[in-house]
């Protein structure tokens, strides 16, 4: 152990004076001229400032559909907003528009219900997958291994497939328009369960032993010493879930069909019926509809594109 | 470790009675309903054996619609296995604000797919931002009906698909990236590589494990395009924009042809296994082929 990580140590060191050669430019007793002095840097200058030019021309192909809607949604009722060429900013920017269709649209009750099934599924799925995958990465029991195998196939079966029979069954078991009816069919995913299995594997197996003499069960050692430790993929997939339950349309779509269980996708979607050429009212209604996942984004974005990082690399 | 053997099946039992209900019993049913006459007006359906399948391979919109969701997959896979690389690349650079730059690129992955279908439904408009810049810039001459046109209607949906999906796997490439260690690069820049054969010799190359991720990943999700269509054309105008989902969907919740539309289902499921299964065999034999 230690021969090894002394090597690993003394490796990079050898590397730092080569590293410093390979770039003679960065040191300045090495340039001979008062131009070459300056070129190096101008290069910089340019190539930073066309990455910030390409950066920021991207940035608006990526935001820029929202801002039309935005300042869709911002013009009075007295301007065009199918003249041509397209205004891109309002006269007299009014938020008459959001205030308007707030009154048609139960925003609220929308929020309202997404977040309740969101909550409900990420909760579901943090307890079922965690608890399913302990056994499966520490625990050895005849069939384990078909186990699974039939729970990572389940993710070759598009629910595309599965939504006829599972609405026949949701409707036999009365569960068209509640949260169960929701959340049931999303409660356990095999994507995390394998995730959880991934991260209980890391950890060594004397954290077992040692709370099992001291006389625990193996809920008190799943619960006690394990689940805090791997609190980091939790996390993720708590996002990945999150993202799924809040941003789902099809499920929604085929169980709900009263208005006031509605999550905001179904929401946002009836707005275009609603209104049907009201492009002010569907512009403030959408905008207003995703504030809310905004608002989260911009606060929890670390954790965000982490989670979507080693969510890839693991699955 | 020692347990009684009880002890794994209560850890399993939540989960696997979940999946048990709503994914293998789904799973058989969908099945069975594809050999019967099952409709919400006749709930106790007779076995009709293949006579589903029979009338699905009749079907010309089955057809035609299978022709394009494959357009669909020829199309926007390649155009998200690529171009994701290129704004990882742009991202993974060591700039002030970066991370702010990734997190635009990555706000319409966390939107919800209708205010996006929305966003650009209003973008495509005859008189709407998307003609003006082409006019402006001289590509068109008068304005395209992107989505009520049966020419245009496919593309255009698919072109939000590629749009919404761009930084999700951007995030993806950016791990792989950031796997990838930096002297390589120092040495191909003491060999005079320009910034491009860089990428072509060091970047791809050692990339392939992500690109073969998101190559299985995008092609599934481009077999299952659905909210898009449904948001934007409703499939159509005339049936140009329909996908296999949106079909299997139309005939089992419009149509109440529930056997019908999980022989469709059925069939659905063969072509996205095929999918997974050619893909992988493609990628492992490339990848066996770069490293030998």
């Amino acid at each position: 152990m230690e021969q090894n990580s002394g090597a690993l140590k003394q490796n990079p060191k050898p590397n730092v004076p080569i590293e410093d050669r390979q770039n003679p430019k960065s040191d300045p007793t090495v340039i001979k001229g008062p131009r070459k002095k300056t070129k190096p840097t101008q290069r910089k200058v340019i190539q930073k400032a066309a990455a910030y030019i390409t950066l920021i021309f991207v940035s608006l192909i990526m935001v820029g559909p929202f801002l039309w809607l935005l300042a869709t949604a911002l013009k009075s009722g007295s301007e065009n907003i199918f003249a041509y060429p397209p205004k891109f900013i309002p006269e007299s920017p009014t938020l008459s528009n959001f205030t308007a269709v707030l009154e048609y649209f139960p925003f609220f009750t929308y929020l309202m219900n997404s977040t309740i099934v969101a909550v409900l599924t990420v909760g579901a799925n943090l307890l079922f997958c965690s608890l399913a995958a302990y056994p499966l990465a520490r625990m050895n029991f005849r069939g384990k291994n078909i186990v699974f195998i039939l729970i990572i196939s389940t993710m070759m079966i598009p629910f595309q497939l599965l939504m006829i029979p599972i609405y026949i069954l949701a409707l036999n078991l009365g569960l068209q328009n509640t949260y169960l009816g929701l959340v049931l069919p999303h409660a356990t995913t095999a994507f995390g369960i394998f995730l959880m299995r991934q991260a209980f594997l890391t950890i060594p197996y004397e954290l077992d032993e040692s709370a099992r003499m001291d006389g625990a069960n193996a809920f008190q050692v799943w619960w006690k010493i394990l689940m805090p430790l791997v609190r980091p993929s939790l996390v993720t997939l708590a996002i990945f879930t999150f993202m799924m339950a809040w941003g789902d349309f099809l499920w929604p779509l085929i169980i709900l069909n009263d208005q006031s269980m509605y999550t905001l996708p179904l929401g946002v979607q009836s707005l275009q019926g609603n209104f049907s050429s009201n492009w002010r009212y569907i512009a403030a209604g959408s905008i207003i509809s995703v504030l809310p996942i905004i608002i989260v984004f911009a606060i929890l974005q670390r954790y965000f594109i982490a989670g979507a990082m080693k969510g890839a690399v693991k699955g | 470790m020692k347990h009684r053997r009880i002890t794994p099946i209560m850890f399993l039992l939540p989960g696997c009675i979940i999946l048990g209900a709503f994914i293998f019993y789904p799973m058989i049913q969908a099945i069975w309903l594809s050999f019967t006459n099952y409709n919400m007006v006749q709930q106790n359906p007779d076995f009709v054996g293949v006579a589903n399948y029979k009338e699905l391979f009749a079907d010309a919109l089955f057809w035609k619609v299978l022709g394009q969701t494959l357009l669909y997959l020829i199309i926007a896979v390649p155009a998200l296995v690529f171009l994701p690389i290129f704004l990882a690349i742009l991202v993974n650079q060591q700039l002030k604000g970066i991370t702010f730059f990734r997190s635009i690129y990555y706000l319409p992955v966390v939107t919800s797919m209708v205010v996006v279908g929305i966003a650009w439904k209003w973008m495509y408009a005859d008189q709407g931002v998307l003609n003006y810049l082409l006019e402006t810039v001289g590509l068109i001459n008068e304005p395209i009906h992107w989505l009520t046109s049966t020419s245009t209607s496919l593309f255009a949906v698919m072109a939000v698909t590629v749009w919404k999906g761009l930084g999700y796997y951007m995030v993806i490439y950016l791990a792989g990236l950031q796997a990838i260690p930096s002297n390589l690069y120092e040495a191909a820049e003491i060999d005079g590589a320009s910034k491009w054969r860089q990428i072509i010799h060091i970047t791809i190359p050692l990339l392939m494990p992500s690109i073969m991720i998101v190559t299985i990943m995008s092609s599934i999700s481009a077999m299952k395009v659905f909210e898009e269509i449904y948001v934007m054309t409703q499939g159509g105008p005339l049936n140009s924009s329909m996908t296999l989902v949106y079909y299997i969907y139309n005939e089992a919740f419009e149509s109440l042809e529930m056997g019908f539309a999980s022989a469709a289902g059925v069939i659905l499921f063969i072509v996205t296994l095929m999918f997974s299964i050619v893909n992988i065999a493609f990628m492992n034999k490339r990848e066996q082929a770069m490293k030998g």
